[in-house]
């Protein structure tokens, strides 16, 4: 297949799940547009919207994470931003909890709302600085990768120790850890777009470095590139991209694994050009995902991020057992 | 031109390196052989200007190599590393593309003499004919001609090649020493660290490396080069000439076969 074609063909899959998004409701799916007009401009369409977006910043963040490390089983929640959005989310929840409000994710008000997202926002920002401080820079991906893994653990250890403290906090952290679309309003829409307007055309041009490090360390700084600088410019960019999805829609699992992986497996590509198809394939992913948790079980909804992690989770099984025979 | 005057190199606090001079002239190549752990890996990654010196100076055309940028250096000075740890979905011409990166910088777009360039190279070192194939579907040789063609492509002035026969098979491995060759004619100044020590001996020069200093530093038809060879190696190895042919008189005309004593 051509970049081209697979291109094409993840753009027609992001209309129709997109279609999908706006027919899939609480009662079956309803496609008479104009009578639910109200329904469809206030929850659906940014909800739809929302959950291509915050794909495409998984997806993208994934495509970087595993270019950066060279590992094909890189994660864009590796480097901290993901226990640090939960904490952050925890520190928020657990604090009006102990004040005597209760800011649950599920009947919070539009300030508490944002208040959260902040905070999980900030809190996955926070998770990368802590990890890029503890690794002394992004000289030493190994390092870099191990001090994401205590960044990580210290993290969820604090959070477990503010639930013990605050018993309530543990709906609203429990809420977001599942990830869910179901927070999204248009200023999330436009949060995650204006993330995806920054972090895109940065990647994409530094995407060439990503290509040199195919050839190993050494060789990409003997091609002249200041790989330290670059390095810190695409975690800085992967950090914005994953803590602005996270923000909106909690840990959603796998998306941001899987993307790269199902473009590399349809076409030979430079990190350019793997770059933005695994946003729009990580776009495609989340919003297929989030249409089936809607509608598997209707009128209720599963939590997409538990559905993105089972049908993720195989994915990555049948990966491995592959690998393990080739 | 590459220079290196009294250079000291240590890995942490292990020196590796130890005063040693040389210099790559244009036009001429030069084998890097010793035995394993002399320092020959280092030397050449000291070079191109990867590892720090402890001591002493690298003068490319007779600047500091510290006073070139990075893309400067990489423009001049293309580099081979021994483990090849290059593994990825990279397509093979776009991996051989890499060696236009110095030039076009980041965010160029390659032209057509950039192109031209890239043919050139995968043809040197035959590897058109799976150029579209991802550099992991490759075998070691296929990968190793991929590498190489990535370096030629830089069309650097001095060429460092760590193991480049590497994974390659016999006509392949002539076939490299005679494009090394021919760059060198046009002007290049090439060192590869050679294990195969036959191949090395039809070097223009040779340089002895034996526990981080230079053994010896001369044509191999220097008996007094050869000798340092064999007792770098500690007497390991023997040196046989053997003429071309009933014409060939003077060493410089035959070949050299490297035999390892039992």
């Amino acid at each position: 297949m051509t970049p081209g074609r697979l291109a094409a063909w993840l753009l027609l899959a992001a209309l129709v799940f997109a279609a999908a998004g706006l027919a899939a409701g609480g009662d079956g799916w309803s496609l008479d547009w104009f009578e639910d007009w109200p329904l469809l401009a206030g929850i659906r369409a940014p909800r739809t919207l929302g959950a291509l977006l915050a794909g495409a910043c998984l997806g993208l963040s994934g495509a970087i994470a595993q270019g950066l490390f060279r590992n094909p089983l890189a994660d864009p929640y590796l480097l901290g931003s993901a226990a640090g959005a939960a904490l952050g989310v925890t520190l928020v929840v657990a604090a009006g909890g102990l004040a005597g409000a209760s800011p649950l994710l599920a009947d919070a008000d539009v300030l508490a709302r944002v208040g959260l997202v902040a905070a999980a926002f900030c809190g996955a920002l926070a998770g990368v600085g802590a990890t890029l401080a503890l690794s002394g820079g992004t000289a030493r991906p190994t390092v870099l990768l191990l001090s994401g893994v205590v960044v990580g653990v210290i993290a969820a250890a604090v959070s477990d120790l503010l639930t013990l403290l605050a018993p309530e906090a543990l709906r609203g952290r429990q809420a977001f850890m599942l990830g869910t679309t179901s927070f999204l309003g248009w200023t999330g829409v436009a949060l995650l777009a204006a993330s995806l307007a920054a972090c895109l055309p940065v990647a994409v041009r530094t995407a060439r470095a990503l290509d040199a490090l195919v050839l190993g360390e050494a060789a990409a700084a003997s091609l002249g590139l200041d790989l330290p600088r670059l390095r810190l410019l695409l975690v800085a960019t992967m950090a914005l991209a994953t803590g602005a999805a996270v923000a909106q829609v909690g840990l959603v699992g796998f998306v941001g694994l899987a993307a790269p992986h199902l473009v590399r497996r349809a076409v030979v590509v430079t990190h350019g050009r793997l770059l933005a198809l695994s946003a729009l394939a990580g776009g495609v992913l989340l919003a297929a995902a989030d249409v089936a948790a809607r509608s598997v079980i209707a009128p209720r909804e599963l939590p997409v991020g538990l559905l993105t992690a089972v049908l993720g989770g195989a994915y990555l099984l049948v990966l491995l057992r592959r690998r393990g025979a080739s | 031109m590459l220079e290196a005057d009294g250079l000291c190199v240590a890995l942490g606090a292990r020196p590796v390196l130890d005063r040693v001079s040389l210099r790559l002239a244009p036009g001429r190549w030069t084998a890097i052989v010793g035995p394993n752990g002399a320092g020959k890996s280092t030397l050449l990654s000291a070079l191109a200007g990867l590892r720090p010196a402890a001591a002493g100076s690298l003068r490319l055309d007779g600047r500091p190599l510290g006073a070139w940028t990075p893309r400067e250096r990489a423009m001049r000075i293309a580099w081979l590393d021994q483990h090849g740890e290059a593994e990825g979905d990279l397509a093979a011409r776009e991996v051989v593309a890499l060696g236009r990166l110095p030039h076009l910088g980041l965010l160029g777009a390659p032209g057509p003499a950039d192109r031209a360039i890239v043919d050139a190279a995968m043809r040197e070192t035959e590897c058109e004919a799976f150029a579209g194939r991802r550099l992991d579907a490759l075998s070691g040789g296929e990968r190793q001609r991929v590498l190489i063609a990535r370096v030629l492509a830089v069309e650097a002035g001095v060429l460092l090649l760590d193991e480049p026969t590497t994974h390659l098979d016999a006509p392949h491995q002539r076939a490299l020493l005679r494009s090394l060759r021919a760059r060198a004619a046009r002007g290049a100044a090439v060192a590869t660290v050679l294990h195969d020590l036959g191949l090395a001996l039809a070097a223009d020069r040779l340089l002895v490396l034996a526990g981080g200093r230079v053994a010896a530093d001369g044509p191999p038809a220097d008996s007094a080069v050869r000798e340092a060879l064999v007792q770098a190696f500690d007497g390991a190895i023997r040196i046989l000439h053997v003429p071309d042919g009933p014409a060939a008189a003077g060493a410089a005309d035959g070949r050299w076969i490297v035999m390892t004593e039992d």
